[in-house]
């Protein structure tokens, strides 16, 4: 059987648990099994439920209320349980901060191989063989497992969701974490401003320092909120304080990979092409036509970003009909 | 209060990254080493406590051959009072992990800081699998780290959708990203230092890997970039939205 982490948050199944799931039922068809989920706290069953939509056909439920709030211990040790009582031989997570943090402790629990961040499937006849990005981006890995079981985190945005519907039960699972497992234990949670949030956008706007200053971000905010995307930032332009640093990508930022990366005003230093290189579609502007970046774009512009993105807005809002 | 502080000795974030021809390893030779820089902000953040007269001793450890020692020198030189090479090839997150938790199972050690991930295998595996091996609390993505006396800390922890602030017992592992401390260039006082400093060298104890590698290849190449002028912003809109991007 292969099991997922259902990780459900703010009332939802994010895009990137979705991603897993479709990548978990692929995987058991491909091992002629079963695809089951986990699920950890008090999540109602119809949402649950929902996961059938991806050819999940089980899942188990850990309804402890003390569980209701993430702690990668006691989650750890839920998983672990329900893995080993239902003899997975695969447990995927989607990259998430909380399935990144709860994912290599269930592989030391379960004495499992951990794969971490793949982009395709196993190959299941040669030990779990497969490929993930390694040297931020700049290589990849020929990997297999050296155990029986493995644990793998899918990367956000590299496996499409695909809906394949069955019937799925909700089962209830008997499991009490240890007063350990709370040794660490979130006392507030801060949320971020409102927006798209950076690493799960499928598209990004982004914009570095030939933007010549934080008062000219005015254009990059209306693009981005045009086309529904989250907007980004080089490192420069985030040290000199012009942006925040959360909207910071590249090697020593956020790495993403989005379905469409618009790079303003940006060079593409190596460090910054390391975060961002795995972008499906890259759309370049910037005024130098030597810019580093233009060598992994697939659309270029070589001019003044001042003339270039407003024309930009103005040709997508005729696009989508809005004068 | 004792930390120890793990390192990776990773490619110079700046390298062209090449492999040897049979694809096996990558191909060292002209490449800079350095200090993992999210190892460094927890580096940074033990000196820091160390400072404030909180801590006793900050303890940098990295599992590689002869050739981390100057990365070590390095961490010692920027502040750390001794250093551990614990003499093996790095195979695999696990068996890093596993040497490092046999070494500090039974020292004493109050936290344990990592970067949330290394820049060469970008795996962020090490710190959770060294938290389970040695049963201790596991903080990741810390961006702020506070110590509150009677072995507590309260840390900010980035998580989908913003931070969680979370209070833990020590000993714990914490995974460090940028905001916990900020980079330090060391002084000639710092390097000088640090040639005297101890660096002792561990056996590795007997484990195996969790991962094999079979080798290393490069990232699929772009197609040429598909250039417009400025006059047709409306075809690259257009081009975009046939993609179904916009």
């Amino acid at each position: 059987m292969v099991l997922l982490f259902a990780e459900y948050s703010d009332g939802q199944f994010k895009k990137a648990v979705l991603e897993a799931a479709t990548y978990a039922c692929d995987l058991a068809k491909s091992l002629g099994t079963e695809c089951a989920a986990v699920s950890v706290g008090q999540v109602p069953d119809e949402a649950l439920k929902t996961l059938g939509n991806y050819g999940v056909s089980k899942v188990y439920k850990v309804a402890n209320e003390k569980l209701n709030h993430f702690t990668n211990t006691a989650f750890a040790a839920a998983i672990s349980s329900v893995a080993a009582q239902t003899g997975a031989k695969a447990v995927i997570f989607a990259q998430t901060y909380n399935g990144r943090a709860v994912a290599p402790r269930v592989s030391v629990k379960l004495d499992a191989s951990a794969f971490s961040g793949v982009i395709q499937l196993p190959d299941t006849a040669k030990s779990f063989a497969n490929l993930r990005l390694a040297f931020s981006g700049k290589g990849v890995e020929e990997v297999a497992a050296a155990k029986e079981k493995v644990v793998i985190t899918v990367k956000t945005n590299s496996y499409k969701v695909t809906e394949n519907p069955v019937s799925c039960t909700v089962e209830n699972f008997d499991f009490s974490p240890s007063d350990a497992s709370f040794d660490a234990l979130a006392k507030e949670i801060v949320k971020a401003a409102e927006g798209i949030s950076l690493t799960e956008a499928d598209l990004v706007v982004s914009a570095g320092r030939g933007m010549k200053g934080p008062e000219n971000w005015g254009m990059i905010e209306e693009l981005a909120k045009l086309i529904g995307a989250a907007t980004a930032c080089s490192k420069p332009t985030a040290d000199m304080g012009w942006r925040p640093h959360h909207e910071h990508v590249g090697q020593t930022g956020i790495q993403i990979a989005p379905n469409l990366y618009i790079a303003i005003g940006i060079s593409g230093a190596i460090q910054h092409l390391a975060g961002v290189s795995s972008s499906k579609t890259i759309v370049v502007i910037n005024k130098d036509n030597e810019a580093p970046f233009f060598k992994i774009a697939d659309y270029g512009i070589v001019g003044d970003l001042f003339e270039v993105v407003p024309k930009l807005i103005q040709a997508i809002k005729k696009i989508k009909g809005i004068t | 209060m004792k930390i120890l502080v793990c390192i990776s000795h990773v490619p110079d974030t700046t390298t062209k990254i090449v492999f040897n021809p049979d694809g096996k390893s990558l191909n060292a030779s002209g490449v800079t080493f350095i200090i993992n820089p999210y190892d460094e902000f927890g580096l940074v953040r033990a000196i820091e406590f160390q400072e404030q007269g909180k801590a006793q001793s900050v303890t940098a450890i990295c599992v590689g051959g002869p050739e981390v020692e100057p990365t070590l020198r390095k961490a010692l030189a920027i502040g750390a009072n001794d250093a551990v090479r614990i003499n093996a090839n790095p195979s695999d997150a696990y068996f890093v992990a596993k040497q490092i938790a046999e070494y500090a199972k039974d020292k004493g050690f109050d936290i344990i800081f990592t970067g949330k991930e290394s820049i060469d295998y970008n795996g962020s595996m090490v710190p959770g699998m060294l938290a389970e091996l040695l049963g201790l609390p596991f903080i990741s993505f810390a961006t702020k780290m506070e110590l509150n006396g009677d072995k507590k800390a309260t840390l900010n922890r980035e998580m989908d959708g913003g931070e969680e602030i979370i209070e833990s017992s020590l000993p714990v592992v914490v995974s460090c990203q940028k905001g916990i401390a900020e980079w330090r260039i060391p002084n000639m006082r710092g390097i000088m230092a640090s040639r005297t400093k101890p660096l002792t060298v561990v056996e590795p104890a007997s484990t195996g890997a969790g991962i094999n590698t079979s080798g290393y290849n490069y990232p699929p190449s772009k197609g040429s970039c598909n250039y417009f002028s400025t006059d047709e912003v409306d075809n690259l809109a257009n081009a975009l939205h046939n993609k179904g991007l916009v």
